[in-house]
């Protein structure tokens, strides 16, 4: 007798199936998210370094020597290089200042240029930059110097020729608050133009690209010298990294819901399973099993089981993420690292864990049925509920998803929410039914008396589907209004125009320009450039902060606001506002350890004011609206230079009323970020895209706990309505009174469920991924409904089954 | 441990008594139960419904545990043993039929043959309980699964299951009871057949007094005590 012969009939007889599907499914859906973390998200990182024009991005204020290039040129990566500067291009009478960068024709190398033959032109990729001798310009540089392709134009000493339009280019939103209209040349004609003079506000950049090893032991040898800094992703564009990390966190999410629920299926599975066998066990100890033996037996047959779950899992897992990779394949430009083993380990320990924590309790039981079962049937009987002996495995899965998920708040988010839901929905599922079965209704007496006989399993059966229908709904119309909200993070309408450096006299003119020309009532918000220089009262000393961000963070100058009240776009999270404090972005207060009560000193232009930190705000950075990282009262802030900024949308069609704008203000900069909030929606589409694969195995986890919890009871109805009938109840009586039993639990079950996503809903939008989600009307309206139509379903399906067997027959069986 | 004077017998049953807690105080459902059995022998145990006859057949198969009293099997003291003792020998020395049937649903009637034989780890478990089940008349049904066969010839399988391993001692409770008059009366023919083919000592338990007298011997139980 081996445990491998008992699995090959126990499989037959099909009571393992929806135990092996969990177990697939909860390895699956951990082993592809293991595997996207550990080779698309690498590669999707490193991709999205084309939005910076390389992996390693160093500027600073002076010509580069010395150690640091020395290190890239034996680094064994690739390099480019370019410079930066602001000077007047001329054609003609004609003058416009321009944002000039010149680059090494290699550059970029992470992403792509891209460039237009003529004003209007369809676009495509540039394989290397403009060749000695050209420019290319953007377009609005084109229509303020009449400066067609062909056209030559000045630069200092220098004339070029206009070789093509620039539509796009990697960095462009990087630094784009003191960039004027673009000019791109290459840097071996700088030197010709004379423009770069001792004294001249140039920036001066290296780029390297190369493998992740390459880059990493850079980064940690790199040492920076005053008036040197380094880019990376982090700091250059957040609203990427936003993006990438919410998708992470989705798929963190949905594979942590469908290992949790597989568990929920597998233990309500081998409950099941250990019912079925009880008397077969107590028959093998009559024929001579010891407990030893039938424990052996049994937990070899479910070792077998899960060994061969779990490799099935983890392929299907490894398949999955290829379809991902494919999926995303625009996205992922570069091929994607090689797949490591560890994802696969790691899905396998998760099934293992979730086997031995969830269907080790149950099958426990089996060893301690007494062979006296076969003469009284009564003896031995399975245990109830035992929460205490699922507590291990429960705790030790969380540990274990928690560390896979590598993100604790998360983890302790969806685990202690799962605990909780299941408590509640069982305490409240009881309650109602009891509360039900009370009610004296003459004609439902059968059914509320079936509530009433069954509560406890009921209460069981209807947490159970609370359980599973919450994760359904969940992932369906909760899903659904969080990926919307996440579009509408950076919807298609957002502003894709900056303006900036209007000054106090032309607000009044500027605004009505924008409204006459139906270019939105934009706000303009004053704007102070400031740096910190002493928290309560210490000088800030940039080598206290271990961090490179944070370092970086009290080295520059913030962008400073007043208002009287916060932006509608920014939420106060802590603190209150008011009208003599600052009012701080969370982040960069948890980056540099600023507390509300903290008093802050900025110097602005010579002169220095102090104000108490006294709320933090959250702020949308992908929102592509004006966000500042300090809002300050304008009591304190009024008296200093300020200049306006503004986003607005300007629809296709309006560029003739900005060039309009751009003549009759010169002074003002206007800064396209149409294409970066173009290429920010493409990244977070494709994410989106990906993540809803993902879906599918917590879907099917969801689904499979509603099965399990569907037929938990079927057996005892089975042998009840065989009885009923025997004692003469008719067909109708016996449908009728099962049919009262389950529309009551549906309906409780679809209200705790709904009830259950609504506020997980919330609570991941709110604490987990930053979005705001309005309630959903679907959800209400379908959650019970479904909770309805599944019991329904289930009551039919159960009657006929009943039913159709003869009473004898279903007794003979169950005796 | 073995002592004398139960190698002579298969089964000695000595002074057991068997006592429960009920609501109301202690319930007493056997007492003073003295029972030889001898090699070969076929012993009716008969009594009315609830007399306690289920009861003694579990105590001397060892399935309960007695409040007071011994049981020796095959010369072991029963209650010596601890459960899984209890079960090895069990598996060595009894076969079991019950009035439930208690084949496994899951197994064909094959497999639920091969279950004795494969617990006790015999390699010829499929021949053995091919021929056994050949021998019940159910060598058309090797593949069938327990709810495709009639009541009869569930209990057929059971009969097969039983003799397969070559028991000492055969314990059957009320084999008939889930079966018409026709299939119990063929039943009941195929037990005797077998339990005279393999020698088998056979102790029935039943309410049937006409099964009962198709043993030697019967003992009587009336309110938990054997009557004179």
């Amino acid at each position: 007798m081996t445990s491998l012969r008992m699995l090959r009939r126990d499989w037959r007889a099909g009571e393992l199936r929806v135990l092996a599907a969990a177990l697939v499914i909860a390895v699956a859906s951990v082993t592809t998210v293991g595997f996207f973390a550990d080779r698309v998200s690498q590669a999707l990182v490193r991709d999205a370094h084309q939005l910076l024009g390389a992996d390693l991005v160093l500027v600073a204020d002076h010509p580069w020597s010395g150690a640091v290039p020395e290190l890239l040129r034996g680094s064994g990566a690739r390099r480019a290089e370019a410079v930066n500067f602001i000077s007047m291009a001329l054609r003609g009478e004609k003058n416009q200042l321009a944002g000039v960068k010149a680059v090494t024709e290699n550059y970029p190398l992470r992403g792509r240029l891209r460039k237009a033959p003529s004003l209007g032109a369809p676009d495509a990729v540039a394989e290397r930059g403009p060749a000695p001798g050209t420019v290319w310009i953007e377009e609005r540089m084109v229509t303020a110097l009449d400066a067609p392709v062909g056209s030559t134009l000045k630069l200092g000493k220098l004339e070029l020729r206009v070789a093509a339009i620039l539509t796009l280019e990697p960095e462009r939103t990087a630094n784009f608050f003191n960039i004027a209209p673009r000019v791109l040349m290459n840097l071996a004609d700088v030197p010709a133009t004379g423009l770069i003079q001792t004294g001249s506000r140039v920036s001066y950049y290296l780029y390297a690209a190369g493998t992740a090893e390459q880059v990493a032991a850079l980064q940690a040898a790199i040492t920076l010298g005053r008036g040197e800094r380094l880019d990376t992703l982090e700091s250059g564009r957040p609203e990427i990294r936003a993006a990438i990390e919410r998708a992470q966190r989705f798929l963190s999410l949905t594979a942590l819901l469908a290992a949790v629920l597989a568990g929920v299926a597998i233990a309500l599975g081998t409950r099941r399973f250990v019912e079925r066998h009880l008397d077969g066990c107590a028959v093998m100890r009559c024929l001579g099993a010891t407990q030893s033996r039938l424990l052996a037996l049994h937990a070899g047959e479910f070792l077998v089981l899960g060994l061969l779950a779990c490799a099935l899992g983890a392929l299907i897992g490894y398949g999955a993420q290829s379809a991902i990779g494919a999926a995303l394949a625009d996205l992922i430009r570069a091929d994607l690292p090689r797949p490591t083993p560890w994802p696969a380990l790691q899905g396998f320990l998760v099934g293992l864990v979730l086997l031995l924590g969830f269907a080790l309790p149950p099958l426990l039981q089996l060893k301690d049925v007494p062979a006296l079962r076969v003469i009284r049937r009564e003896a031995g009987a399975l245990r109830g509920g035992a929460v205490a002996a699922y507590a291990a495995g429960f705790v030790s899965l969380s540990a274990l998803l928690i560390w896979q998920a590598g993100d604790l708040r998360l983890g302790v988010y969806v685990v202690g929410g799962f605990a909780a839901a299941v408590l509640v929905f069982f305490a409240v599922a009881w309650a109602v039914l009891n509360a039900l079965s009370r009610l004296k209704i003459r004609s439902l007496r059968y059914g509320l008396a079936n509530l009433r006989r069954h509560a406890r399993g009921n209460a069981v059966q209807v947490a159970s589907l609370a359980l599973g229908l919450t994760a359904v709904l969940l992932l369906t119309f909760t899903r659904n209004d969080l990926v919307d909200a996440w579009r509408r993070a950076a919807p298609p309408d957002a502003p894709n125009r900056f303006l900036l450096g209007v000054q106090r006299d032309q607000l009044e003119p500027v605004k009505q320009f924008l409204a006459a020309n139906g270019l939105a009532e934009a706000d303009l918000y004053p704007m102070v450039r400031g740096r910190v220089v002493a928290v309560n009262a210490r000088p800030v000393n940039e080598a206290e902060y271990s961090e490179e961000r944070a370092r970086r963070l009290v080295e520059r100058e913030f962008n400073l606001s007043y208002m009287d009240a916060p932006p509608a776009h920014n939420a106060l999270v802590r603190g209150q506002w008011t009208a003599d404090g600052l009012s701080v972005e969370e982040g960069i207060a948890q980056r540099l350890g600023w507390q509300i009560g903290d008093q802050l000193t900025f110097n602005v232009g010579g002169e220095t004011f102090s104000a108490p930190i006294t709320s933090l705000r959250r702020v949308r950075w992908d929102s592509m609206k004006v966000n500042f990282f300090v809002i300050a009262p304008p009591a304190v802030l009024g008296k200093l230079p300020t200049s306006y900024i503004s986003a607005f949308r300007a629809p296709p069609g309006k560029e003739a009323a900005l060039n309009q704008l751009a003549l009759q203000f010169p002074n003002l900069t206007l800064v396209d970020v149409g294409a970066a909030l173009k290429q920010f929606q493409d990244v977070a589409d494709q994410l989106i895209a990906a993540v809803q694969f993902i879906f599918l195995f917590a879907l099917g986890a969801g689904l499979l706990v509603l099965y399990s919890a569907l037929v938990a009871t079927e057996d005892e109805r089975r042998r009840e309505a065989a009885v009923m009938r025997v004692y003469g109840a008719s067909r109708a009586q016996v449908a009728g009174a099962q049919r009262v039993e389950f529309l009551a639990m549906g309906l409780t079950a679809g209200l705790l469920a709904t009830i259950g996503a609504a506020l997980i809903g919330q609570l991941l939008a709110r604490r987990v991924f930053e979005l705001d989600l309005p309630p959903s009307m679907m959800l209400v309206v379908a959650g019970p409904l479904a909770g309805l139509a599944l019991l329904s379903l289930n009551a039919w399906l159960s009657s006929r089954k009943v039913l159709r067997a003869s009473p004898a027959l279903t007794l003979r069986e169950s005796i | 441990m073995k002592n004398n004077s139960s190698v002579l017998n298969v089964l000695v049953a000595s002074g057991i008594g068997k006592t429960v807690k009920s609501g109301t105080g202690e319930l007493v459902i056997l007492r003073d139960i003295d029972l030889q059995v001898t090699p070969g022998e076929a012993l009716a145990i008969v009594g009315a419904s609830g007399s306690g006859k289920s009861t003694l057949l579990a105590l001397l198969a060892g399935l309960d545990t007695p409040s007071v009293g011994s049981v020796h099997l095959d010369g072991h003291d029963l209650f010596a043993l601890d459960e899984d003792r209890r079960a090895e020998l069990r598996g060595r020395v009894l076969g079991f039929v019950f009035q439930s049937f208690q084949l496994l649903p899951a197994l064909t009637a094959l497999e639920n043959v091969m279950l004795p034989l494969e617990l006790a780890g015999r390699d010829d478990a499929q021949d053995l309980a091919r021929a056994m089940l050949g021998r019940v008349g159910l060598a058309e049904r090797l593949h069938h699964y327990p709810k495709h066969l009639s009541g009869g010839e569930q209990q057929r399988v059971a009969l097969a299951r039983a003799f397969v391993v070559r028991p000492k001692l055969l314990l059957a409770d009320e084999p008939t009871g889930s079966l018409d008059v026709q299939s119990g009366a063929a039943v009941i023919t195929l037990l005797f057949e077998l339990n005279r083919e393999h020698g088998t000592t056979l102790i029935l338990v039943t309410h049937d007094e006409a099964l009962a007298a198709r043993c030697a011997r019967t003992v009587r139980l009336v309110g938990g005590r054997i009557a004179a």
